[in-house]
């Protein structure tokens, strides 16, 4: 006698909206620190701005930009039965998510070989609002780039689940909510790049 | 099972989307070179809304949802201007 599973995939999909606006409102209280000391040092943050990369966050705006895309055509390409385009384009998602955290790897080292990192003597020579700025900075894509290492942890056990077929062209939900997960860190990635990197070069 | 309502999105449209957002990611980067003075963040914080509403449209699936998905994002994002609108009460005219 075959069971009937009970699937609720709009219930599903709702939760995972209901954490992902959780940690819109985790970004939104670090981002709102960014706009209370721009107000307060507005000449700190920009000479302190000018000091980021824009190499750096640029191309990684377009490594995240680009697996989104991935991730959302994997949708697509599952639902179409193309299991091997699909996997390709996770696979591709995951070195997405290497590139960047590479990218995040040198440009910190960078900063920190300048004397530029939380607690360093260097940080209390430089003006407040520029300490401000760094520690801000640090804190934000810290915490950006500790969801991209999730993200990637997630979308590879979902390919594990797509590889052994309990997430396929007709059961595909948790592929969508780990889609919706690898979005919102692009999501967040949007404003950090032009609020950081972009403050007035 | 699948639902009757759930949209398969074309990889043309996706690919479009896309190409749209790297174009805006050139604008603000164009943009931010030349002094608006206050304009500059307002600018970016436009364009920056802009491709979040491309990704969460598109990419997200939220222009194929139900009425309850989109009612949710507006109550979740009403709330998010209320944190960021309260804390400028305070932080503006203490």
């Amino acid at each position: 006698m075959s069971e009937h599973i009970h699937k609720d995939y709009t219930g599903a999909k709702l939760g995972m909206w209901f954490f992902l606006f959780t940690e819109v409102l985790l970004f939104g209280g670090l981002f709102i620190l960014y706009a209370v000391y721009l107000q307060r040092y507005p000449q700190e943050f920009i000479s302190a701005g000018s000091q980021l990369d824009v190499r750096f966050g640029g191309g990684n705006t377009l490594v995240l930009l680009t697996s989104s895309l991935f991730v959302a055509i994997s949708i697509t390409a599952l639902r179409r039965g193309q299991k091997t385009l699909c996997q390709g384009l996770l696979a591709g998602t995951i070195i997405s998510a290497a590139i960047f955290m590479i990218n995040k790897f040198f440009e910190w080292s960078a900063k920190i070989d300048h004397g530029i990192y939380p607690g360093s003597p260097h940080m209390y020579e430089i003006a407040p609002g520029e300490s401000i700025f760094f520690s801000i900075y640090y804190i934000t894509t810290g915490l950006h780039g500790l969801h991209v290492i999730i993200g990637a942890l997630i979308i590879a056990w979902t390919m594990l689940k797509i590889k052994n077929g309990s997430v396929n062209a007709e059961d595909w939900v948790v592929l969508e909510n780990a889609g919706l997960y690898w979005h919102l860190v692009d999501l967040i990635w949007i404003f950090i790049f032009p609020l950081y990197y972009l403050i007035l070069h | 099972m699948s639902e009757e309502h759930e949209h398969i999105v074309s990889y043309k449209l996706f690919a479009l989307i896309w190409g749209a957002l790297l174009i805006l990611t050139g604008v603000t980067v164009w943009v931010a070179q030349y002094n608006l003075g206050a304009l500059n963040i307002w600018v970016a914080l436009g364009i920056a809304t802009l491709k979040s509403g491309l990704v969460v449209a598109f990419f997200m699936h939220m222009k194929y949802e139900q009425p309850v998905f989109k009612i949710c994002l507006l109550a979740a994002l009403a709330i998010l201007a209320i944190f960021i609108g309260f804390t400028f009460l305070d932080v503006l005219y203490r």
